[in-house]
This record gives C-alpha cells, structure tokens and sequence, in this order.
C-alpha cells in the first residue's frame, strides 16, 4: 500500500501540469466581461518617455493602434486620417501604474461596518474565498486612484488569515460589476500572512494559532492535505474515459482546490510578511511543498535579505516610509526599496496597501529613488518606474501583457504634467487599452461611482 | 546607588543629539526667514549661544563651527503635525502607548488628563522624526472615554524631558466616528461640553461632569488655552464655530475636511485649521466632501491653516501633504508657513521665524522643502546642530555594506 501510494504520487507530480489546466480553472467560474471599447489610433508626440524596461527616451513618441502599443521612440512613417495626435511636450509618459496590493472594493470608502468585506476572520485557513466576491465596484476610491495613473490593481483580502484567499487583477476601469473590470487572463492570487496577525486574531478567539511556530504548523497542515487532494484528483484525471467510468471521482473542495492551483504553479503566493527570519523560514516552507512564493508584501525587513529574495526570484512589494506601527514594523528604513532593488536578478516593488497610497504611487517610488540616491546608490527615474510598472506586472503574472511601454503589449499609458518623480505631477490623461480612461482637463472624462452621485447637492462649489 | 549607572548613561544620551558648539555659522545659502527679511539668496547666518545674531551676506568673524550650504535652501525646523511623538514607541505595543486614557473610576469627562506626564524624549521617534527636518510637535491627546481627551501642548524635539512650550492645549473629539464613546450621538458630545462648561460656571446641579482638578484645569484653559476639535463634517464643524463664540475660546479644528464650506465663517471667527493635505476620499459620512483643494480654497479665504498627518512615526510625511496642497492651488508661501512659523504663534510657541534675536531652529534642505525627492541635510534646534544619527540610520548602516563580515550584527559604530 505504502508503495503504490508513492508511485502515485510521483505519477500525480508528472502530471500536474495538465491537471491543473483541467481541474482549477475547469469552468473559468465568474469570468471576464471587460471589453476594451474602440479608440482612435492615437500618437503622442515629443515626450520623455520612461518605458518601464529601464529606458529614457527624451522627445519621444509613442504610437498605440486597437488597443496595443505599436511603436515607441520614432513616430510612424505613415499615419492614418482618423489618428489622433498629442502633443505632448514638457510631458512625461509612463506606462500605466500598477499596484500589486490593494483593499479598493473589499475595504472601501465610506469605511462603514457594512463594507468591511476583506478579512474572512472566522478560520486561519480560508483559501476559499475569493476577494472579487466582496469588491463593491462602486467604490470612490477607483476613480481618485485612476487620476494618479492607476490602470490595473490587484485586490486582495486581508492579512486576519494564514491563508486569506484569492486576489484578483483588476483594470482600473469603471464599471456597474467586478466582472466588467476583471484583468482577462491574469493569474489569481492567493494571499497568505505571516507573523503577528493571524496569531493575534486567532490566539484572542482561543483557537490557534496563537504563536509564530503555530502559524507555520498551520499552513504546513493545509500543504500537506493541499498536495493529497492535487495527486487524488490528478490521478483520476490520468485514467482513461473506461476507467473513469469504475473510478470514484474525488469531491471538489474550494480551499484544497485554490491551494492545489498553487502546487500546479496557476495561482501566484502574495504572502504578507514582515520580518526577515520569517521571510526565510516561507521560502524553506516552499521548498518542502515545492511552491513558488511570488511576492512577499511589506516586507518591512526584506532589505536585511535582499540578496536572497533575488536568488529565490521572490519580488518584494515594500511602502517607501511606513513602519512602527506594531512591532514587526519596527525595523523600517527608508532605503528598503532601494536596497530589495540591489541585487541582480532583483524584482523591487512598491504597493500602497492604502486608498490613499494608490492615488500616488509615483510619490512613494520617487521617495524610495530618492533615498537610494541618498545611500549612496545611483538609481535614475528610468530605473525607478519599473518598481511601480513592469516588476509589479511580474509580480502578477501579467508582464506579458502590460507594464512597460513596449509593442505588443496593451496601451495602458499615462501622460504626466511633468516629472512623475514629484509631489506637484498630476496624471493628466490615462489610457487603458488605448482608451482615454481619465482627462484632468476634461470632465465628461472623469467618472464618478454611483456613491458619489448626487451627494452635497445643496453645496455651491 | 543603583540608580547612578542610568543616569550617567542618560546624560550621555542627552548630550549625544548634539554637538555642542557656543557658534555655528552657516555661509551660501537660500535662507527662508518666513519673517520681514524674506527670502535670502547666498545669505549667512550667525548663530551664537542658542540665538541668531546675525543674517546677511557675508558675513565675518569667527565661529566654532562653520558650514558652507553650497546654496541649499534653509528654512525654519518644520512642525511635525498633532503627534504623538514619545507618547507611543509601538502602536499595537499597548505597554508603550500612553496617548489615551479610556477606563478610569469616575464616569466623568476627564480634562485635567495631561499626556505630559507619560511623556519621554528618548523615543527612537524623536531622532527618526527630527532628522527629517522637523524641529517640534504638537503633543495631542487621542480619544479619550467621553468627548475630551485630554491636554497636552507643543513640544520641541531637543532631547529635553520638559521641552514644552506654548498654551496648555485641549483636544476633544466632536465627529461622528466617536459619537459611539457618548453613546451614539454626536450631539451627546455637545451635551457633555455644554455640561463641563456650567459645572466650570457652578451651574450644574444634578450632575457634576468634571472632577474638581478638572474644573480648575478647564478654568485655566478657557481664559488662556486653546481648544483643539477634531471634527471633518461641515455641520460639525458649524457647531464648533458656535461653541467657541458662546463661550469666547481660542478654537482650532483638526481634520477640517469639509472646512472649506465655510472658509469665510471660519476666516471671520479667526478659527485656525490643521488638514492633512492629502485627505480626499469619502472616507465616513463625516467626510463626503473631503478635496484635495480644501486647504487651497481655506488659506484663499483668509483662514489660518496648519498641517498635519495623521501619523505619528511616519509624522515626515507631512511635507507630501503640504506639497500636495500646493500642488492643488495653495499658494507656496502659505504653505511653507504652515509647515514652519504657524502653528508655534497659533499655539503659543516662540517665534520660529529666522530673525535676529530668536532661538535658531532651522533645517538645511538638499532641494525644495516641500518636494518628496528632498530631504534635511542638516538640523538645528536651539542654536545646536543635531545629529544625523536615527535608529534607522544605523539600521541603514549595518544593512548598506554588501560584504557583512563577522556578521551584521558587528556593524556596530
């Protein structure tokens, strides 16, 4: 018995990549419905042009057609009628921001109890759920970060949990349903926390885990039951049409379903973790699970390990001043981006976890940058916009769709007043998809949520 | 005798945020007075025993010490907003938080509550706020049990245990979000106060609503202190104004995010603001027409307005909320002004304008004091040059070099 059962599950590990395009994704359950609307073809003309892939190009164009970049540098030798052109001189063009960690929607504005949707707080384990059950589109906060460039977000459940649950990818675009914003094709998150959370909500209800040891021991449990429930269900799948019909088809289970996404590589580990010693003890975790962390969050310390997150490939998504506020934030620096970005092969990332943070991304890449430069260090905007652009794009699976301004690729771009790398830049305009999503100058440019309609009527503005 | 070791070490500690030196001289710089002088291009700036004896260009004579600016801009030490700043090492840390008081044995409001007392200028907070250019703070009471939390006052970031200055100063809570602590309106908080104010008059009867430290504490503050409401909805901010005329006392709002519905009101009552540059989300009911042009549209209309955060160890990020209401329209200077000279007059401090014959506290800035790529470069605090040292710079040291050696934990200078 012990024998078969461990040709099975070398069998169950040789076939896991077709398991896991059967079986975790089976049905595409609430997918997509954003369709990117037409747009003129549309040429910006004599900008700086930070790509997103570390270059700066100066009296750039940057020329989109049905939705994707066509050229960057040189404007086209021919261009049709109907093309719109910009020009944008004194202008700084970016690719759209990104921001890997997000609570739009989950914890929304107005911040009332009947919003608070983010932490599903009532098991350690709740890798079932998914965040875009509790995204409320109508958030405010989407439209205020659109004008600070946003174009496409991940939201994710909280940190109450040793497993929160899946995130998902959103364009920042408004719509009456998550559906209608849902990043097509992007891979899901799943959220894990370490450190003082989840023993903090768990060790008050008395049910564990109330230590950093019984945080490990939990999610060692659910691997465990996880990779059982991946080769169960991958053997089934390997047995002929005849042989299914004899078999027992194992039960669906939501949360060993999500994990065992996670086994099979589909689904990418957004892991909320403070402490350098705990980040090293995940990735030893990983290994004895053969999983990939993607992207440690916060990661208040990862500065005193950047050298092994770079040789792990684990990107780091880092605030660019926050820390103090509990005690595994205490070690804060000011320079943790910039030293996360140190290494070759590095992947340094700046999330806001914040409504307010999300509307200015850049600000927080432009303190990093400067405190790197500050250090010692000679980081330039060209390099710096990557953090916000195409390494939060890898941290999401999605750097082959978008992120940096390079043909092929969505048009998802922003044109800044000026420097993005300071406090008096605003986002001018913002495409999504080559669509005009935002106009600072243009109010039937600007959308409004449902919430916000209609309110202080009576005030003269 | 035991105690002898800790305080020797103590005073070692005091001494170490500065290096002592009778003068200081600092030669080529932008020197931003915010005072009659202006703006100084390639100006020295003589500072001797703690004192500004001199600004102009040129200068002679000797100092002790003396730094060339290269042209970098000087301006006053920055206000680090309503902090808690030595109040509280670790938020969730509750052993370290001293900034409220909720359960006491008397179901009173609790005015004579003073955070002074619990009060420490060793926090690893001072050196990491102060480093970033920020020379004093307004130390604020947080949400107390009832509508008052408690009074503290300003206090200058020099290393001093007493370092207070300025008007005793109360802070009361009037919003919706703390209408639960009075029972579930915030017209119970106008109830409570309405009471505090006739028992002070001997009024009351039935129901005595502060203790008699209390009364007194009121007392003094009513003739010489100043009110501190934290209040973002409109209406409530209406009622503030109303309350401070009725009962003739210096008010200052916090939060104000709604202020600038009635800028001109505000202008005329003289009641000053502290906004956090940055609020612009319907964060609450209380807050539907938070804007990032409120302190734009306030300062336009006359009103005195201060910054403030909201934040306590990451109190530096004030700046970016100063440098996004210019960025929404308010004028620079103003803006600067906030960040400096206001709010030690509007809470009764020195005068922090760089003038002859004041204390110097001033900040040398590697670029635009209001930009969020610029940081201090040097700081004084009453005429001292204070050390660059934070808990984080030395983080930053033992984490910079590549090659670690014995072992991070032997970088250790």
């Amino acid at each position: 018995m012990k024998h078969l059962h461990q040709v099975g599950l070398i069998a169950g590990t040789l076939i896991a990549a077709s398991f896991a395009a059967s079986v975790s994704t089976a049905d595409t359950p609430f997918p997509s419905t954003y369709k990117a609307p037409s747009h003129a073809p549309t040429l910006i003309t004599n900008a700086t042009v930070l790509t997103g892939t570390g270059e700066r190009l100066e009296a750039a164009s940057l020329y989109f057609v049905d939705g994707k970049i066509v050229s960057v540098g040189e404007p086209p030798i021919e261009l049709t009628s109907d093309t719109r052109i910009i020009d944008a001189e004194g202008s700084w063009v970016t690719p759209g921001i990104i921001d890997v960690h997000s609570h739009l929607g989950v914890y929304p504005s107005p911040g009332v109890d009947a919003h608070s949707d983010g932490n599903e707080a009532t098991a350690p384990v709740t890798a079932e759920v998914w965040a875009e059950h509790s995204v409320w589109p109508q958030d405010p906060g989407f439209g205020r970060a659109l004008a600070g460039g946003i174009t496409a977000m991940q939201i994710l459940p909280g940190s109450a949990n040793l497993f929160g649950g899946r995130g998902v990818t959103l364009k920042n675009v408004a719509s009456v349903t998550y559906q209608g914003m849902k990043f097509p094709d992007a891979p899901y998150g799943l959220k894990m926390a370490c450190g003082e959370n989840p023993k903090r909500v768990y060790g008050r209800k008395g049910s564990g885990p109330s230590t950093r040891m019984g945080n490990i021991a939990g999610y060692r449990a659910a691997w465990i039951k996880a990779t059982d429930y991946r080769d169960e269900h991958a053997e089934y799948e390997a047995l002929s049409d005849e042989e299914k019909k004899e078999a027992k088809k194992p039960k669906r289970d939501l949360e060993l379903e999500t994990l065992a996404g996670v086994l099979d590589g589909e689904i990418i580990i957004h892991m909320h973790c403070y402490r350098a010693d705990e980040m090293m003890t995940i990735l030893d975790l990983a290994k004895e699970f053969n999983y990939k962390v993607g992207t440690f969050h916060h990661g208040v310390e990862a500065y005193k390990i950047s050298s092994e997150l770079a040789e792990n490939g684990v990107c780091g998504a880092l605030w660019a001043d926050w820390w103090g506020f509990k005690m595994e934030a205490y070690d804060g620096i000011q320079e943790n981006i910039a030293l996360v970005d140190r290494p070759e092969g590095s992947c340094s990332v700046v999330h806001s976890d914040s409504d307010e943070g999300i509307q200015r991304l850049n600000q927080e890449a432009a303190k990093a940058m400067s405190r790197g430069n500050k250090a010692g260090m000679d980081i330039a905007p060209e390099r710096a916009i990557k953090w916000i652009t195409s390494n939060a794009a890898k941290s999401l699976g999605i750097d082959d769709q978008t992120g940096s301004l390079t043909s092929g690729l969505m048009a998802d771009v922003v044109i800044w007043s000026g420097n993005p790398f300071s406090v008096y830049a605003k986002a001018n305009q913002v495409f999504i998809d080559g669509v005009e999503r935002y106009n600072r100058d243009d109010p039937t440019l600007q959308p409004v949520s449902d919430f916000e309609l209609g309110q202080l009527l009576e005030v003269s503005q | 005798m035991k105690k002898m070791p800790v305080l020797a070490a103590l005073a070692v500690a005091l001494q170490s945020i500065s290096a002592s030196a009778d003068s200081l001289r600092i030669d080529n710089a932008t020197i931003i007075t915010m005072g009659s002088m202006g703006t100084l291009q390639a100006a020295d700036i003589l500072i001797e025993d703690g004192e500004i004896t001199a600004i102009g260009s040129d200068l002679s004579g000797d100092a002790d010490r003396v730094i060339d600016a290269n042209g970098a801009i000087i301006t006053p030490a920055m206000f680090a907003g309503a902090t808690t700043t030595g109040l509280v090492e670790v938020n969730a840390v509750r052993e370290s938080v001293d900034s409220s008081v909720s359960e006491t044995p008397l179901s009173k409001l609790h005015v004579e509550f003073d955070v002074r007392r619990a009060y420490s200028p060793l926090s690893s907070l001072h050196a990491i706020t102060r480093t970033e250019g920020f020379g004093y703070t307004l130390l604020a009471a947080t949400g107390g049990q009832y509508s008052i939390a408690g009074v503290g006052s300003l206090v200058d970031f020099d290393g001093g245990f007493d370092s207070f200055s300025g008007d005793n100063t109360v802070f009361i809570d009037v919003d919706g979000y703390s209408s639960r602590k009075v029972g579930g309106s915030r017209a119970a908080h106008w109830m409570l106060l309405e009471g505090a104010m006739a028992d002070l008059d001997g009024r009351a009867s039935e129901q005595e609503y502060l203790t008699q430290a209390g009364r007194a504490v009121l007392k003094r503050l009513k003739s010489d202190g100043i009110f501190v409401f934290a209040a973002n909805r409109a209406a409530d901010i209406k009622q503030v104004i109303g309350f401070a005329d009725e009962h003739d006392i210096n008010a200052v709002i916090v939060g104000a995010r709604e202020a600038w519905m009635l800028a001109d009101e505000l202008a005329d009552s003289d009641i000053a603001v502290m906004v956090n540059g940055l609020d612009n989300l319907p964060a609450d009911f209380d807050s539907l027409g938070s804007r990032l042009d409120n302190a734009a549209l306030l300062s336009n209309a006359g009103v005195t307005v201060m910054f403030t955060s909201d934040e306590t160890h990451n109190a530096r990020k004030i700046r970016q909320g100063a440098g996004t209401a210019v960025a929404y329209g308010m004028d620079y200077d103003l803006a600067l002004q906030a960040m400096t000279t206001t709010p030690a007059e509007v809470f009764g401090g020195r005068s922090r304008v760089l003038a002859v014959g004041n204390s110097a506290d001033l900040v040398v800035w590697s670029g635009d004091p209001l930009e969020v790529t610029s940081y201090a470069t040097a700081v004084v605090i009453e005429g001292q040059l204070t050390s660059m040292e934070s808990r984080q710079s030395k983080l930053l040291e033992r984490y910079l070099p590549e090659d670690a050696g014995m072992g991070r934990a032997y970088i250790n200078r």
